[in-house]
């Protein structure tokens, strides 16, 4: 029937160990958290913009690596798509980084700037609900969720319902704000119309970064992405053809293979997990070394090995269920502080909080399976 | 329990519940090896109560731990319920551990237990019983030896004497047929050294299990049936007045 816990009552008895253990795991397991938090942060705040588009195909230069190294393309290719058939509308979206002087400060930084059509929907009125104020000349909307270090301006501006500022030596008048968020790329973000782009950046209109393409209810996405790359794409070799995932899943690539923070953060995480198996096994081995006479005692009783196994693996399993719990809440208090002070999108998942609770568990049988060789030398014919 | 008991009292050619047959036994290997038992005949017959006695390092915890099938047997012939541990497998000296109660110098309780638990540790190898039932067969040994109302203590919260009755209920709630007991009153007071062999060998004779005692104690060799004395690795059988002599010669 019912065998008295030992494991458990073992690792009760002795509570500051049981505390200091829990304090260790507790710590591996944040260090986890943190890492792939700002990973997939990272990660997610580079798509952001990508994934809120309203658009259905995207045409971008084939040297474009990521949005904050977009090169241009002929907007004639953006003309031909729509004649494609099962093309509504297409709207020739310009990017560019400008240099923004902070009003109160007048220290200078690099904004991500982009232009379009004001009458076009490029983005969900949710997000960007009013372009008409860059019908003006000279005026931009400002993305309430950029880092402070571009200037209080979102307060500013409900004060005082208009705020003055340079862009790259230019003086705008911010007309409006929205919320994209800032990105790893992208510090913070503004939006303009097409007219103003061209002023500001001294720029022809004829090259555009992104195109973006909508298509009539009810046409196929993959017929027409089929169309548009071997009617357009093909022949000419100056565009690349994405659907809005394949859009989106192009940015994430670059940001995953080509920049090294993917494997620092997966790196800093191998080491938080490192430091708890470490942490673990010193707690499971002076736990064995501690009970070595009374293992031996129970197996002089008929105790097999088998069950001084088990009761070193339930140690182990009880430790890191009990230290993942209290360090996975503080994890998304810290996720929720990282949040505020860097508008990065960072937030507790379920998939992250299964893959982190396995690790757990994987890192605490492990140090309990190098633990369990201590208790082989619980012989009771050689302690008696 | 186990089948091979019945057979100990099937006729009236009942065999020795233990049989030990010329067995010698050596530590170490190569140019190392050092005989350390040398032909050791004995018998124990169920419900015998037998000391074993010599001055330290004649042999005697070496050949308690053969008998208690802590280790297999090198030379001879070691046989507990005719049971043979010459050259035993391991998992079947684990199954004969299982009967027999083993009492240690150190009490060697588990400190993360009450001393009703502890007790319970011996019960818990046995799969047939409810936990109801191994609860109050736990109760009743301690309330056996006297510890009725320190069941829910820990053992540091116990003093010597009652660590070492917890440690012979333990040994005895599961009705073992041989009890060894090595040296169970080293640690202890006259008082409560005699206190705890007295209970070792009353229950011992309640349950007829035979008991090996291993022990320097010359003030609890009354308790004996036979005494039996060591040395050198040489075991010899004595006259109980004689023996008491010797004990003299160390107390």
């Amino acid at each position: 029937m019912f065998a008295i816990p030992l494991a458990w009552l073992q690792l009760l008895r002795e509570r500051v160990r049981l505390l200091v253990a829990l304090a260790g795991i507790g710590f591996a397991v944040i260090l986890m958290f943190i890492q792939l938090g700002f990973r997939d942060a990272l990660f997610d705040s580079c798509v952001r913009i990508h994934e809120a588009f309203e658009g259905d195909v995207f045409l971008v230069s084939p040297q474009s690596s990521s949005l904050i190294a977009m090169k241009s393309f002929s907007r004639r290719r953006l003309l031909q798509t729509q004649g494609v058939e099962g093309v509504a509308s297409v709207t020739p979206i310009y990017m560019g980084f400008g240099l923004w002087k902070d009003p109160a400060k007048k220290g200078t930084r690099g904004i991500f700037v982009m232009g379009f059509e004001p009458s076009e929907r490029v983005f969900p009125t949710s997000l960007l609900p009013d372009l008409k104020p860059t019908k003006l000349k000279d005026v931009v909307l400002f993305d309430r969720e950029s880092r402070e270090e571009f200037g209080p301006i979102a307060t500013l501006f409900e004060r005082d319902g208009t705020v003055e500022a340079e862009l790259s030596s230019r003086r705008v008048t911010v007309g409006g704000l929205f919320a994209l968020g800032a990105s790893f790329g992208a510090d913070g973000n503004l939006v303009t119309s097409d007219l103003n782009f061209q002023r500001i950046f001294n720029r022809d209109l004829s090259k555009v970064e992104v195109g973006l393409v909508r298509l009539d209810p009810g046409a196929d996405l993959k017929q027409v992405l089929r169309a548009i790359r071997s009617e357009i794409a093909v022949p000419n070799g100056d565009i690349v053809v994405f659907s809005k995932a394949e859009f989106v899943a192009f940015e994430r690539k670059y940001w995953q293979s080509s920049t090294a923070i993917g494997f620092i953060f997966n790196l800093g995480a191998a080491i938080g997990w490192v430091v708890g198996t470490v942490i673990v096994y010193q707690i499971l081995y002076t736990d064995v070394a501690d009970h070595l006479a009374e293992y031996a005692t129970l197996k002089a009783m008929g105790y097999r090995n088998l069950y001084l196994f088990s009761i070193v693996f339930q140690e182990a399993i009880i430790l890191s269920v009990l230290g993942f719990i209290p360090a996975f809440f503080l994890a998304i208090g810290l996720y929720n502080m990282t949040e505020k002070a860097t508008a990065l999108p960072i937030f507790m998942t379920q998939d992250r909080g299964i893959f982190v609770f396995v690790l757990t568990i994987v890192m605490c049988v492990i140090s309990g399976a190098i633990a369990v060789r201590k208790v082989q030398e619980a012989d009771p014919a050689d302690i008696f | 329990m186990q089948t091979p008991f019945q057979n100990t009292h099937s006729g009236p050619t009942a065999e020795p519940i233990i049989a030990i047959d010329h067995v010698n036994h050596y530590f170490g290997s190569g140019r190392l090896r050092k005989q350390v038992l040398f032909d050791i005949t004995a018998r124990v017959e169920p419900g015998e109560v037998v000391i074993l006695m010599g001055p330290s390092g004649s042999g005697k915890t070496t050949l308690l731990t053969l008998i208690g099938a802590l280790r297999s047997t090198q030379e001879g012939s070691l046989k507990l319920f005719q049971a043979e541990l010459y050259k035993a497998q391991n998992s079947k000296l684990v199954n004969l551990r299982r009967s027999i109660g083993y009492i240690f110098q150190a009490h060697n309780l588990l400190n993360a237990l009450t001393a009703q638990q502890n007790v319970q540790m011996t019960l818990d190898l046995k799969p047939d019983l409810s936990s109801r039932e191994k609860k109050l067969r736990a109760l009743d040994m301690l309330g056996a030896v006297g510890l009725k109302d320190w069941a829910n203590y820990y053992p540091s919260q116990l003093s010597g004497g009652q660590k070492q009755r917890v440690a012979i209920a333990r040994a005895l709630v599961g009705q073992p047929k041989i009890i060894l007991a090595d040296e169970p009153t080293a640690a202890l007071d006259k008082k409560s050294g005699r206190e705890v062999v007295e209970i070792m060998r009353q229950l011992a004779q309640q349950q007829g299990s035979a008991v090996l005692l291993v022990t320097h104690d010359n003030r609890i060799l009354d308790v004996a049936d036979r005494i039996l004395y060591m040395e050198d690795g040489y075991l010899k059988e004595m006259e109980r007045e004689r023996g008491a002599d010797m004990a003299g010669a160390f107390g």
